[in-house]
This record gives C-alpha cells, sequence and structure tokens, in this order.
C-alpha cells in the first residue's frame, strides 16, 4: 500500500496527503510526531503514474485544488495547509 | 516513482548564495531562516534531478515541464503572494516585514487555479492602426516588459529563462 504508518494514540482517522519536497508537510508531520498521535501519510510525489492518479482522485474529493499538505480528519473533514491551531483543535488536544 | 534524495549540502549552500545574490539584486529576499530556506532549496535541487526544472517543492508537478512552466521557480504566482501575503507559496521568498519580524509568517493559500482553468498563454493585445517598431515582450513571473525582435536568454530582473515571456503586444498594422 502506499500509505505509511505512524502509530501514536489514537486521537481519530488521520490521513495526510503529502509532498516529499515540501517543508509545509514536514512541519505537519513534526507536529503529529510531537503531539504523538497516530496517523497515515501518502507523499504524492514519491508514488508511481498510476497510483498518483488515483491518490489525486481521492484527494481532488476533499481538496479540489489538490494543494499540500491536505489532512483528513476520519473521512469527515479536511484541513488544507499547516493550520496548527485547527489541527490541534480538530484532534483535541 | 520513488527518489532518491542525495543532495549534497555543499550544492545547497552554491543554489543559496545563488539566489541570494539574485534576490537582493532584483529587489527580492530571501526568507532568512537559513535551516527553513535550505530545506526549500534541498526541494529545488531534488526536482531539478529527478524532472530537469526546479519546479516549486510545496506543489505537485505534472513532471512535463510544458504544463509545470507555471511552477518554475520563481513561481509565476510569487508576486501577487508577496504582495497579499508578504511570502510566495513556500515561504522562499519574503516582503521585508516578514524578514524583519514584524510581521509573522503564516502558511500562504494556493492560488495556482486547477489544472482544468490554468491558462497557459495570455493573448497578446494587438497594435492596432499603430505600427511597432518591435513587438513587446512580457516574463509571465515578474512582468518585466521589452520591446525587441526576441526575448532574452534570461530575464535580467526575474531571472527566469526564455521559455517564461509571452507575446504582450503585437503588430497587426
Amino acid at each position: 500500500m502506499a500509505m505509511t504508518h505512524i502509530s501514536g494514540s489514537d486521537k481519530g482517522d488521520l490521513v495526510l496527503y503529502t509532498l516529499s519536497t515540501c517543508i509545509w508537510c514536514k512541519k505537519t508531520k513534526a507536529l503529529l510526531n510531537d503531539l504523538g498521535v497516530q496517523y497515515d501519510y501518502v507523499d504524492m510525489d514519491n508514488l508511481d503514474d498510476d497510483e498518483r492518479e488515483k491518490k489525486m482522485e481521492d484527494l481532488k474529493r476533499w481538496n479540489p485544488k489538490c494543494s499540500f499538505p491536505s489532512i483528513v480528519i476520519n473521512n469527515e473533514k479536511c484541513i488544507v495547509g499547516y493550520d496548527e491551531e485547527k489541527i490541534k483543535e480538530v484532534i483535541g488536544v | 516513482m520513488s527518489y532518491k534524495d542525495t543532495v549534497d549540502l555543499h550544492d545547497i549552500d552554491t543554489l543559496f548564495d545563488t539566489l541570494s545574490q539574485d534576490a537582493e539584486s532584483a529587489g527580492y529576499i530571501l526568507n532568512p531562516d537559513k535551516e527553513f530556506t535550505k530545506a526549500l532549496i534541498r526541494g529545488l535541487i531534488v526536482n531539478q534531478e529527478r524532472y530537469g526544472y526546479p519546479s516549486c517543492p510545496c506543489r505537485l508537478a505534472d513532471q512535463k515541464k510544458g504544463d509545470d512552466l507555471d511552477i518554475i521557480c520563481p513561481c509565476n504566482y510569487r508576486d501577487a503572494d508577496l504582495n497579499e501575503h508578504g511570502a510566495c507559496y513556500c515561504a522562499l521568498y519574503v516582503t521585508r516585514d516578514i524578514a524583519d519580524g514584524k510581521r509573522p509568517l503564516k502558511p500562504i493559500p494556493e492560488r495556482r487555479p486547477p489544472k482544468e482553468e490554468r491558462i497557459k498563454k495570455s493573448r497578446p493585445v494587438e497594435s492596432g492602426t499603430t505600427r511597432l517598431s518591435h513587438p513587446v515582450w512580457r516574463y509571465t513571473v515578474c512582468g518585466y516588459l521589452c520591446a525587441r525582435e526576441n526575448p532574452p536568454e534570461v530575464c535580467p530582473i526575474c531571472k527566469a529563462q526564455k521559455e517564461r515571456f509571452e507575446e504582450f503586444l503585437i503588430n497587426n498594422a
């Protein structure tokens, strides 16, 4: 599978769409790591073409601009960009 | 495809120096947070190596140069984002107040339109009954205009390559 799982405490289902080169994506991962929560992420730039297309279709439903990072929470809502306060609020820390 | 990042620290420093000098000479400011800026420069080098051009490290490249011209750094959206947000999308470039710490740096919303809505080239204005001595070219990155038969190889302001120009005013007299 294309997703990488990072273990930590369970604060809901967090799926991150990220880029390996993006500094705001790195900050987002670092924030979640600091908070010690579990999440799954995919670095879209490191996928092969077919896989990337598929993941882009998934992401488009949440964030039509397909910008990064995008964090999908519990398959319900999406936070676009590194928004520290909103991320903390949504996962309840 | 997975790319193994083997960027040489020396290459990062070299590009950092070049970009700092280019920015300064043209009135732009590179983000003074060196750690942040060098992480972005690493991304530019990775993209140069895997795609053949330094597209924005914070945007997903289509991996076809023709479709990514607008996000080759410096991107076509830099100046508008500097004006509105004080930083470009990835925050490699910032305004003086942010560089001096008088204004906080916040993430910048994406200005680039979705693929279907992107205009690759604007239509040039026609000169009408006026006979121009030369056509006028516009750099899509910084807005620099020059009147000559062909645009320069590299923009003297934004240092973008020739392929980033468009015809701005053409003769039809």
